[in-house]
């Protein structure tokens, strides 16, 4: 398996996943220049990352300039042909932006910059970022944006809901859903969310800045291991 | 031809709008009294060439759905005024 980590002007946690995926986790990973128009070294059963960030300086709306970024056309075909993306903080956002992932993300309701670690509880382990956790599993993960209030109309967030499509919702440390662990405002404590095949993942909370014991967190490498898992598992079926 | 379009871009009537809430809570700081609501949106001018109104008008409206506002969150009105050479 290959990881290919998207840079856009104004990312700044491409190199912390770099450092992760290839460090950290022992795998191979290339950063991939959003000037780029292909994606032809990468299979299926690969993985691209869109990391954080402010890409474009979050001008008009948080990813909407980068989704039309050279590199987004084959990140679309990519994800339609069954590759894995996966987008962190801005990722999500300009996922979201380019409609590999329904809904939006809004400016957090108190109108504030977060980042402060956050509690995730896991929603559903049929992802393959999520199948080697516990359902109802706390993560500690850290969040770090203004815009992170994840919103879609009601029929969507049924649809999301119905499909098992949320992944992650922001919770207290014991597992609970309260307005109060939830830092944004998202609709039904969203913190993360699959497409419904399964292959486009979006968080706004940054696992890559919780994996490693010298950061005194390693909640977030258990995504990763997932990952690697389910894709080691499928190759061999 | 040219003209100039005037383009505003609002949130949803139905969505929380923080920075509008975070304007009208501070406005009695100014000593501004009886502000009850404000939601802030964005105004963008956009001067273009078309071979009509209608044209420029199918344009500008391009630009606004595909581009301008996210129309989960947004909505978008707008004029287009000619511009004279």
């Amino acid at each position: 398996m290959k990881f290919g980590v998207v840079v856009f002007p104004g990312s700044n946690c491409d190199d912390d996943m770099m450092y992760v995926l290839g460090e950290v986790m022992g795998q191979e990973v290339v950063k991939i220049w959003h000037k780029d128009y292909s994606l032809d070294h990468f299979d299926v059963g690969d993985c691209i990352i869109l990391p954080g960030g402010f890409s474009y300086g979050d001008y008009l709306r948080a990813g909407a300039i980068a989704r039309f970024a050279h590199i987004m056309p084959a990140v679309m075909d990519f994800a339609r042909s069954g590759g894995y993306v996966w987008g962190i903080c801005n990722g999500f956002q300009i996922l979201c932006e380019a409609g590999l992932l329904p809904g939006v993300l809004l400016r957090n309701s108190n109108q504030q910059f977060i980042c402060k670690n956050t509690w995730l509880r896991v929603e559903t382990t049929q992802s393959p970022i999520t199948a080697s956790l516990m359902p109802g599993q706390v993560l500690r993960i850290p969040i770090a944006h203004a815009e992170g209030r994840y919103h879609a109309d009601e029929a969507t967030l049924q649809t999301l809901a119905d499909n098992d499509q949320i992944l992650f919702k922001y919770c207290t440390p014991d597992g609970q859903l309260s307005d109060e662990a939830n830092p944004n405002g998202a609709a039904m404590h969203i913190a993360g969310i699959c497409n419904s095949t399964r292959n486009v993942f979006g968080m706004m909370p940054h696992p890559e800045r919780a994996s490693e014991e010298a950061l005194g967190n390693t909640d977030g490498r258990g995504l990763f291991e997932s990952l690697l898992a389910c894709v080691a598992h499928e190759a061999t079926v | 031809m040219k003209f100039v379009a005037e383009i505003d871009i609002m949130p949803h009537k139905e969505l929380l709008d923080p920075q509008g809430k975070t304007v009208v809570k501070n406005m009695p700081n100014v000593d501004i009294h009886g502000v009850l609501d404000a939601r802030i949106g964005k105004h963008i001018t956009m001067t273009l060439e078309a071979g009509s109104e209608e044209a420029a008008r199918a344009i500008v409206q391009d630009a606004c759905r595909k581009l301008l506002a996210n129309l989960i969150m947004e909505t978008y009105t707008f004029s287009l005024h000619p511009v004279q050479a």
